[in-house]
């Protein structure tokens, strides 16, 4: 049972006709969804009052995941395990809570995120592909260059990237990685770039990304 | 979901729009329909989502058992040029099937400059553009919404169109169309017998005749009168719609309070198409405001009507409405306000949550110039209500005008920014907070003649003469904290001519659409020259649709078409507005415009 305006987390999962709903878009389904299901969220107080909801690390479009962690407080008591069900009737489809409780660990302490993807090959076998996938991301170091808000700069991921491995999968190489999630922000879709940069060859035709966990500095799971 | 889709859909501009899956769509086994019809709105899906009347039909129809109705929106330019790409055809949001797995398209067009998106529609969706390109019985395509009221423009591609309010004829039609479909009828039995469903024009039955006006073939009836929902208090509403899970342009609960309208404007071109005037009871509304809110999650709810401070039920919906909202953090909004009944009270009422800008429409700068468009409001009744505003802690006004307007001179011009003067005069001597200082905005239109209004015998200003007043206006406007915006002169050269085409018309549609135009109401996507061109390949003269004086009795491609107000009050009217005089609204005294014979004579009034 949680007390009015305590701070709450919600794990929910993203996937599906879903992945395409921005991060804005987002927020805003689910300022709608709450009311919906019967709970008010606790707003700001000023001008032009807001609910007061963050999402830990924002997911880009065309990405699944399993692991999404949502800060929200409520206006009156609830009883957290009903939470969940009751907000999954009110959702839109591909979106889906999976656990709410009070409290949770602070948001900088958030490090590694486990990824899943599939990378689709139209004019080369995934059997050939594998061998140089693994020979590329074994490299000590992979500097690419990032558009950045201050432009173009260069940028070496390989210490972002904690563990790597790829295996066939179906319709291209199943990719499992461990990756930076801050500090600094590895988006999986620079996997892909720095094949695109710096071995062509390699470089899919399509990838998409599932996030599977996320962990703190020590691997262990952070909710 | 398709495999080239996925691989697209990431690389393109808000591809939430193109995907479906929202809360409160309607998902249907497709065992258990034996009638597919694809809802189409000729435009993108944040503007096509913002329709009430699209809501509506969207509820209306899939009431109907054994039917579904998807909605199928225009792509923007990016997913447009990947879809065809692709090889992919436009597909409705919720199965994803492509149009021509459907049985019946019906199209809302509430406006003219989406005719040319109408017709790439059906292109992107491989259906043949002219109904005599599809024999068949299958897929039927036909349209509604306000611009039907002049049917002879795009009278070559739909197959008919349903005249007035679509809620109850659309049903029929397809009910009718589901006979046709167990019975094998083929197409032209199936239209002889939708024209004689009441409100509906089957464009095939007549032949253009002299001035463009068509003329019936045997059979088909001399005149055809637009449907409404005689009993509007108890037709249906959509509480419980879609939640787009993108942003679209009202993003909001929509409540529809009435229809039509008590002013009379002779501009406009809604308030004399959408009457006889039925509104909706405040317990009803605030019943169906809060089921809305709570079906949907909605943090903002909106009160829309043609002129929604002449509900007389304004004062008891609001207060029911805000005992819902204001402990909830719900926004309510009251656009359509009138200068002349403003009520701070209201304003003060409503606006507990959050201060919104607030927006008046004089249309015209001088008291003359008002009265001959019948625009009820006086300098006074503006300066008075924006007292109250400034005084209440408002900062920030808009106010829309029109240029262009018959009888119009360049005293009525320079009026406009008189006001601008007079209003910002307004806040320095009774604004309660100047430290955050004003803005006063000033917005112009074209004026633009439109059928089945008194202006539809008035010459539309040329282009020069537009930009020639708009520069006048701009020399004149000095102040600071005012604002001049003005809409570009091309587009409504070209709606002019879309309004008050005929079938000849349909073929420059045509061209143009082949030209690439397509999505022409957005600037992104307008071409003027492209216009140019394709009248000149017809030889036709734009201006012989605009800026041409009609005479009275010249037969319009629209006289066909009774929308309820007779051609003899729109006349008298007419004649009233060269005089520069007055008529009462229709609570103060009816005009006897003729549209309450659709209720049986009863009207709000």
């Amino acid at each position: 049972m949680a007390e009015a305006g305590e701070k709450l987390r919600l794990l929910f999962q993203k996937e599906g006709r879903a992945v395409y709903i921005s991060h804005l878009d987002l927020m805003r389904t689910m300022q709608r969804a709450f009311p919906r299901a019967g709970y008010a969220l606790k707003y700001s107080e000023g001008f032009n009052p807001h609910p007061l909801i963050s999402i830990l690390l924002p997911l880009g479009v065309g990405t699944e995941s399993q692991c999404e962690l949502m800060d929200f407080s409520l206006t009156e008591g609830a009883a957290l395990s009903e939470l969940p069900g009751r907000l999954n009737r009110a959702l839109p489809e591909g979106i889906a809570a999976l656990s709410a409780y009070a409290g949770g660990r602070k948001a900088r302490e958030l490090k590694w995120l486990r990824v899943s993807g599939l990378l689709e090959y139209d004019r080369q076998t995934t059997e050939a592909a594998l061998p140089g996938l693994a020979e590329f991301f074994a490299r000590k170091s992979i500097t690419i260059m990032k558009k950045t808000k201050r432009g173009e700069g260069e940028s070496d991921i390989a210490p972002a990237i904690r563990e790597i491995a790829f295996r066939p999968g179906a319709g291209g190489v199943a990719l499992e990685a461990v990756v930076s999630a801050q500090e600094p922000t590895l988006n999986p879709e620079q996997l892909v770039n720095a094949l695109r940069q710096l071995a062509p060859e390699l470089a899919p035709d399509f990838a998409a990304f599932r996030r599977l966990e996320v962990y703190d500095t020590k691997m262990e799971v952070f909710r | 979901m398709d495999k080239r889709l996925k691989r697209i859909l990431p690389r393109v501009q808000k591809p939430a729009r193109y995907t479906g899956g929202e809360y409160n769509e309607i998902i249907k086994d497709k065992a258990d329909v034996d009638l597919r019809v694809a809802l189409c709105f000729p435009d993108v899906y944040e503007i096509g989502m913002s329709n009430v009347g699209t809501r509506i039909l969207y509820g209306t129809m899939n009431a109907l058992p054994g039917l579904w109705c998807e909605r199928v929106f225009a792509p923007w330019g990016d997913f447009r040029t990947e879809l065809k790409q692709a090889g992919i055809p436009l597909y409705a949001l919720e199965s994803g099937d492509p149009l021509s797995e459907f049985d019946a398209l019906g199209f809302s067009i509430g406006y003219e400059m989406a005719y040319t998106t109408v017709l790439d529609m059906l292109d992107l969706g491989g259906i043949p553009l002219r109904s005599e390109e599809r024999p068949g019985l299958l897929p039927l395509v036909f349209a509604g919404g306000t611009a039907c009221c002049n049917p002879e423009p795009m009278a070559e591609y739909f197959d008919l169109m349903v005249l007035g309010e679509g809620e109850e004829a659309d049903n029929e039609v397809l009910e009718l169309l589901r006979q046709a479909k167990q019975e094998g009828w083929d197409k032209p039995r199936f239209l002889r017998a939708a024209a004689e469903i009441g409100g509906i024009w089957v464009p095939s039955l007549y032949a253009p005749g002299a001035g463009g006006a068509p003329e019936p073939k045997a059979g088909a009836p001399e005149r055809v009168t637009k449907r409404i929902v005689r009993d509007f208090e108890r037709s249906y509403f959509p509480t419980a719609p879609i939640v787009p899970s993108t942003e679209i342009v009202h993003d909001r609960v929509n409540l529809e309070l009435f229809r039509g309208c008590v002013r009379g404007c002779r501009f406009c071109q809604a308030g004399q198409v959408y009457r006889p005037v039925r509104s909706r009871s405040a317990a009803r509304l605030t019943e169906q405001g809060i089921e809305s809110l709570k079906n949907t999650g909605y943090q903002e709810i909106t009160l829309s009507s043609l002129s929604s401070s002449d509900y007389r039920g304004l004062g008891e919906l609001c207060d029911g409405l805000m005992d819902y909202c204001r402990p909830r953090s719900i926004g309510l909004a009251l656009p359509s306000l009138r200068a002349d009944n403003f009520s701070m009270d209201l304003m003060r009422r409503v606006q507990a949550v959050r201060k919104a800008g607030l927006t008046f429409a004089p249309e015209a700068g001088t008291q003359q110039l008002r009265d001959a468009i019948n625009k009820n409001v006086t300098e006074e009744d503006l300066l008075n209500s924006c007292r109250v505003a400034f005084a209440g802690g408002w900062n920030n006004v808009k106010l829309y005008f029109m240029l262009g307007l018959p009888t119009e001179t360049d005293e009525d011009v320079l009026g406009i920014a008189q006001i601008a003067n007079d209003v910002l005069h307004e806040w320095r001597e009774y604004a309660s907070n100047k430290n955050r200082g004003v803005r006063i905005t000033i917005s112009t239109s074209c004026f633009i003649p439109k059928p089945h209004t008194p202006f539809q015998w008035a010459a539309m200003v040329t282009r020069e003469e537009y930009l020639r007043k708009v520069r006048l206006l701009r020399e004149n406007i000095k102040a600071r904290n005012v604002v001049y915006n003005w809409h570009d002169a091309e587009t409504s050269v070209v709606e002019g001519v879309l309004s008050r085409g005929d079938r000849r018309v349909g073929d420059v549609i045509y061209e143009v659409w082949r030209q690439g135009g397509t999505l022409e109401a957005w600037s992104d996507y307008f071409d003027y020259a492209r216009w140019e061109k394709a009248f000149a390949s017809f030889g036709l003269d734009p201006a012989y649709y605009t800026t041409r004086p009609r005479a009275r009795d010249e037969a319009f491609p629209w006289d066909r078409v009774d929308m309820g107000v007779t051609k003899a009050h729109l006349w008298r009217e007419w004649e009233k507005s060269q005089a520069a005089e007055l008529s009462p609204d229709c609570r103060a005294g009816c005009a006897g415009c003729g549209a309450n014979k659709l209720t049986g004579g009863v009207c709000d009034g």
